[in-house]
């Protein structure tokens, strides 16, 4: 793919800048300065705005005053178009920065006899262009003078004569064409005239939705990009959208952002998401989706960061409603110019609009956060070939002005049974982040879970959590494994209040056991005492045994004594032995 | 015929220059009204090339271009006038018999 930088080397053709917002890109600065470019397509296709813009914007922004000759509206009309776009024509055309012709020609009021030229329009044209000093010229569309004037012979040798002079006098000019049949570029061969710049503008239909797209077919001396670019006629003029010619170098930061839910944060390496990069929600119808984009989208408004809110399924009124009824009240930070929320129909434009004009929508809004609610809407019936580069185009340029974004996307409905990881391949890969909410239908109910499918560059859980949505706003819970399946509403309530009277009956029983060999304890010890007891009354028996034969031995002993002191204690000692038995 | 009610003509002839156009076409114009109008027509030469302005205000691209101003509607006859009949359709006269 052709690139162009916005850095020319000095031998590139000098060009004059249009303004338009991505035309300049893709043509590497504008068109051909002093040249004449050419600008068809069909009826209704931008051609005259384009070259309106073209001018006024030469007019306002590069000091070069232009003449708007126009051949088929009149110049109230014109003005009226214009205003829509915010240009003031009028006052432009009181400073003489612009100068508009009409030239009328009615086929009915004109009788042709002989020899003629069109000096008239030569001396017509030269003199508005030296009246205001101009530097651009349009000529829209200059091929009503076909059906104006008779002799195309003349006009045509008088019309290569008028892009000549223009050359020659160092105009740039935009002379507007009309499509041809089949393969013809112009319904008169204009480009056979006008050959240094050819942009054709197209206006398709497909699926009923029409998309607007530009492309420039040649530009001698020049590179330039050769896809076609969607465009839309938005509130501030053209914008073209070059995105492919955007490079994969934005920057990555390194911080990271809450994303509201304190358990999801954790779930995401305790920190949340980082700044800049794209967040991925997945889910069949009632998961969740724009409650959980919702509230990232409160967080970052109660971090004072300006947050975006697409919304191509609600209008915004529904939207406020909806996220109060979950405790998420928006309308506050609405008034305070933080949050700004855009509802539009996905089948208004195609896709390649929507994203032009999200893109107008985020330059002028410079938010830090955008939520897309959902992307699935915008991709109705579109093949997956068509979706994903321009899908990319618009993460590309939230990516690269550090914008967090923040994309639901719609599942198709049996998430249970087929995979609803297959179903956003397409996108997902685009996603730095990627939440997945699935609908658990057991026990007779349908509860919501949330996991994390990737996140890239950080640790992330692999869990399952319930996820709760109530007044009081979304939380997540613990899951309980069970038979072989995650329990979740009533089953997981049920089974927590099964545990909790387990957990009673077991303490109970401790507290039985406890008592028992309390009790038992209380037995043993006395056992003990009454063996103590025993003992003790043994020990008394013997002591008063050994007392009593002490006493009996010492009362003998005495009664010995008394006697041998009675027979006169001779040889005392042997007959107390003898007598002792 | 119709009644007798003399019309007047004022009549334009824009050219750019002193061109053999121009001059031939006011050498025609000159002819054919003397011809079939003599008497009731009025004639202004234009030359764009001094009064560019009034190019834009009477919408003439063509040169020479003929402009009946009066009698109303306006009618504009572009060339160099060289075909006497298609100048007098043009202008709406009808041809004084020979």
């Amino acid at each position: 793919m052709k690139r162009k930088q916005p850095k020319h080397t000095p031998t590139t053709l000098p060009k004059s800048p249009t303004g338009i917002t991505g035309l300049d890109e893709i043509t590497g600065g504008g068109l051909p300065s002093g040249r004449p470019t050419l600008v068809c397509g069909s009826a209704g296709c931008g051609k005259t705005m384009l070259a309106m813009e073209f001018l006024m914007r030469g007019a306002t922004q590069f000091g070069e005053p232009g003449v708007f000759m126009m051949f088929e509206e009149n110049a109230q009309e014109l003005t009226a178009n214009v205003r829509s776009l915010g240009f003031d024509l009028d006052q432009l055309v009181a400073q003489k920065k612009i100068l508009l012709d009409h030239v009328h020609i009615e086929r009915s009021e004109i009788e042709e006899t002989g020899e003629y030229d069109l000096e008239g329009l030569f001396i017509r044209l030269g003199h508005a262009i030296d009246s205001i000093g101009a530097k651009r010229v349009v000529l829209d569309t200059i091929e009503a003078l076909f059906a104006g004037l008779p002799n195309h012979a003349i006009l045509r040798a008088e019309l290569r004569r008028l892009f000549r002079w223009l050359k020659d006098r160092g105009m740039t000019a935009v002379i507007t064409g009309e499509r041809g049949e089949g393969n013809a570029i112009t319904r008169y061969g204009l480009e056979e005239y006008v050959a240094d710049c050819v942009i054709t503008l197209d206006h398709r239909v497909a699926d009923q939705i029409s998309t607007r797209r530009l492309r420039v077919l040649k530009y001698r001396g020049s590179a330039h990009g050769t896809n076609e670019y969607p465009f839309i006629i938005g509130e501030r003029g053209l914008s073209v959208l070059p995105i492919t010619s955007i490079q994969l170098d934005h920057a990555a930061s390194a911080e990271r952002i809450p994303t509201g839910i304190a358990r999801l944060d954790d779930m995401l390496g305790g920190q949340g998401v980082y700044r800049g990069s794209s967040v991925l929600i997945t889910g069949s119808p009632g998961t969740g989706k724009s409650s959980i984009s919702a509230k990232f989208a409160e967080t970052a408004c109660r971090r004072g960061e300006r947050t975006l809110i697409f919304a191509y399924e609600e209008s915004p009124a529904q939207v406020r409603r909806n996220m109060r009824s979950i405790g998420i009240d928006l309308a506050p930070w609405e008034k305070k110019g933080l949050l700004q929320i855009h509802s539009s129909r996905p089948t208004m434009h195609g896709l390649e609009q929507h994203l032009v004009m999200m893109h107008d929508t985020v330059v002028a809004f410079r938010p830090s956060v955008v939520v897309v609610d959902p992307i699935s809407n915008l991709t109705l019936d579109r093949g997956e070939a068509e979706v994903k580069p321009t899908l990319m185009r618009l993460i590309d340029f939230l990516k690269k002005q550090e914008i967090t974004s923040v994309f639901t996307s719609l599942t198709s409905g049996s998430t249970a049974a087929s995979a609803p990881e297959d179903s956003q391949v397409g996108v997902s890969s685009l996603m730095d982040t990627w939440l997945l909410l699935r609908n658990v239908e057991f026990n007779g109910e349908r509860n919501r879970t949330l996991y994390v499918l990737k996140s890239r560059g950080m640790s992330h859980s692999n869990q399952v959590r319930e996820f709760v949505l109530s007044e009081k706003g979304i939380d997540l819970v613990e899951v309980y494994l069970g038979a072989d399946r995650v329990l979740t509403g009533t089953a997981r309530v049920a089974l927590e209040t099964q545990e909790r009277a387990a957990a009673e009956l077991r303490a109970q029983d401790h507290d039985r056991k406890l008592r028992q060999l309390a009790a038992k304890r209380k037995a043993l010890e006395a056992q003990i005492a009454a063996l103590q007891a025993e003992g003790e009354a043994e020990e008394a028996e013997v002591n008063f045994a050994i007392a009593q034969e002490t006493l009996q031995t010492r009362t003998t002993q005495q009664n010995f004594d008394a006697m041998a002191h009675l027979r006169g204690g001779v040889k005392g000692g042997n007959t107390r032995t003898k007598g002792k038995r | 015929m119709k009644p007798e009610k003399p019309k007047q003509y004022e009549l334009r002839l824009y050219v750019a220059g002193q061109t053999a156009k121009s001059l031939a076409a006011f050498a025609n114009l000159k002819r054919i009204c003397e011809t079939h109008l003599a008497g009731q027509y009025r004639i202004e030469v234009i030359d764009l090339t001094k009064n560019p302005a009034l190019a834009a205000g009477d919408q003439i691209l063509a040169v020479p271009t003929l402009v009946r101003r009066l009698p109303e509607p306006i009618k504009k006859i572009i060339g160099d006038l060289s075909n006497e009949e298609r100048v007098l359709v043009g202008l709406d006269v009808q041809p004084v018999m020979a």
